[in-house]
């Protein structure tokens, strides 16, 4: 019990612990419609472009969350616009970002003398460093990414779901694209600090990609994820606390050890399909039934 | 019958104007630099059940998606509902091609129902006890209620297609725009599909949906128009499917058996001039 209760004397534990659970949680639930949209790259790409915004801001003696929103924002922004008017393919396109935004971090990173530890821990994050002011942002910036999610999930599921029908019905699914892909590039700010670019999009797709081994509902896979979310998050952290450990690759090995498990012992995993090929066919039929028990 | 021969600005366009649903006035349109469709001109009236035939690549697509505001048109106007284009969307089901559709997606069959019920709710609202009558009720009409909590992908594709004809039927629409609806359907399920049809063309409701199938279209509909990249024919389906209009619609590839017109090959002709536009009006608006 003490080697739980402990580490929450110590006030930059417990603020690790608020950011990491709500980094787990935004992240889990933006991820739904990564996952289901099949864009984890341009999430990826995102996260490497927010890289010369933070340099770019520490150069200027700004904050660094400002630099890296800016980038972040602004490239998600881009690719919305670039992929549906140029005639490039989308993932050469985004390759191209990428790889360029990212190289440009690195140029104005390497000018740099000396070692950076700020800088560095938005490489590979680390959220037992994070301060009570950058907590206050993180807090702010990820609430508003779920409430803005709670408020357009319907919408956002239709346009991901039949785009042609939404936009039919009146949704204005072309708006809805940029601002989804706005809430995308906020959530990888506010993950930087605690996972860092180069893992940020494990936080973004696993949580989602385990929970649809689960379920076969929208609205549970989406509560689902923000569980394995915040589940990993604190469980992740816990162990990079005992074992003195880097958090942020902690918690996305939490998060995948998650994801292996359910690939096997899931309903629809390995494991349900090899032993039990009638699982699924009984199960429709239990489906079946309780339709008809609810309608009657 | 009146035949008019080549003139944009015909019968149709203005006297129709008022009182048309879809009303589209030289309209030309298409995808980049590649023409899709030119010199439309067509109004569909209030309680038609008009089918939209054509060799592939004709535009049969791209004339849905222009009356659904899904694409603006380069050249002309388009009034759908008595307004432009998107305006009335709230009023209009469209249900797109099966294919385009991703059924590995982690919806039941009452999510995808309930997306029909999404424009009514407005932002902030979630679906409520009415809603959910609505998705029970019109999952009953297509006979799916027993599958409400069926993922769609396990589905099959008479059944998917039911439930995508749910969808537009718990939107209660004032306009079905359905992309081929019937095909790849088992013929029980098209049946049912096309009485459903037909009861809410009878309610009033105006039903356009593009198909394949010219043996469904003369049958079950009761107007048809024939495209090919632009309108080719337009009128009551018996008058329209007759073998010399097909013969020009589809390019001279077709078999005519006892007057059931099949088609043999109908690909790759859609480059080919596009043939004089015929019109048909019969004055009782159907039959």
């Amino acid at each position: 019990m003490d080697l739980l209760l402990d580490p929450l004397g110590f006030s930059f534990f417990l603020r690790a612990l608020v950011a990491s659970t709500l980094v787990g949680a935004a992240c889990a639930i933006v991820g739904t419609y990564v996952v289901l949209r099949g864009v984890a790259f341009i999430g990826d790409a995102i996260a490497h472009a927010g890289f010369p915004g933070i340099v770019v801001a520490y150069l200027l003696g700004w904050p660094l969350y400002v630099g890296a929103t800016i980038a972040a924002v602004g490239t998600a922004l881009a690719i919305g616009v670039v992929t549906r008017k140029a005639g490039i393919r989308q993932d050469t396109a985004i390759g191209v970002l990428f790889a360029g935004t990212f190289a440009l971090g690195v140029f104005l990173f390497s000018g740099i003398s000396g070692y950076v530890a700020d800088l560095f821990s938005f490489l590979f994050g680390n959220v037992l460093a994070i301060g009570p002011g950058d907590l206050v942002a993180l807090v702010g910036l990820g609430l508003a990414v779920i409430v803005v999610v709670a408020l357009l999930w319907k919408e956002l599921l239709y346009a991901t779901f039949d785009p042609l029908g939404a936009a039919a019905s009146g949704i204005k699914v072309e708006r809805l694209e940029l601002l989804f892909l706005t809430l995308v590039a906020i959530t990888i700010v506010v993950s930087l600090q605690a996972v860092g670019i180069i893992l940020v999009v494990a936080m973004l797709v696993t949580p989602a990609a385990t929970a649809q081994l689960l379920t076969v509902r929208f609205t549970r896979l989406m509560l689902v994820a923000a569980a394995i979310g915040i589940i990993s998050a604190v469980v992740g952290l816990y162990i990079s606390y005992w074992l003195d450990v880097a958090s942020g690759a902690t918690i996305v090995l939490v998060q995948t050890a998650l994801f292996v498990i359910a690939v096997f012992v899931g309903p629809h995993g390995l494991i349900a399909q090899r032993r039990y090929p009638v699982l699924r066919l009984a199960e429709d039929e239990l489906d079946d039934a309780h339709a008809k028990g609810s309608a009657a | 019958m009146a035949l008019g021969h080549n003139h944009p600005d015909g019968i149709d366009a203005t006297h129709a104007h008022a009182h048309a649903d879809v009303w589209l006035s030289d309209v030309s349109a298409g995808y980049g630099q590649r023409v899709a469709l030119e010199h439309v001109t067509l109004a569909v009236e209030p309680g038609s059940l008009l089918a939209v035939v054509g060799p592939n690549g004709a535009g049969k697509s791209t004339m849905l998606k222009l009356m659904a505001g899904l694409l603006t048109p380069w050249t002309g106007r388009i009034e759908i509902l008595g307004q432009p284009a998107g305006r009335e969307a709230r009023r209009v089901a469209y249900v797109p091609q099966a294919e385009l559709v991703d059924w590995a997606f982690p919806v039941t069959v009452e999510d995808v129902v309930m997306m029909g019920r999404f424009p009514r709710l407005g932002r902030i609202r979630r679906p409520g006890a009415d809603d959910r009558r609505a998705v029970q009720s019109a999952l009953a009409e297509v006979g799916m209620a027993r599958h409400l909590r069926t993922q769609v992908g396990r589905l099959s594709g008479g059944q998917r297609r039911r439930v995508f004809l749910a969808r537009a039927l718990a939107a209660e629409p004032d306009l079905f725009l359905l992309d081929e609806p019937v095909t790849g359907i088992d013929p029980t399920t098209q049946e049912l599909l096309m009485d459903l049809l037909e009861a809410q063309a009878e309610r009033g409701k105006t039903v356009v949906a593009t198909t394949h199938d010219l043996a469904c279209a003369a049958a079950r509909f009761h107007q048809v128009l024939a495209v090919n990249r632009t309108v080719v024919a337009y009128g009551p389906s018996n008058l329209v499917l007759d073998a010399d209009v097909l013969a020009r619609a589809y390019g001279g590839h077709l078999l005519v058996l006892d007057g059931r017109t099949v088609v043999l090959d109908d690909a790759h002709h859609h480059d080919e001039a596009a043939p004089g536009e015929r019109h048909f009006h019969d004055h009782d608006g159907g039959r």
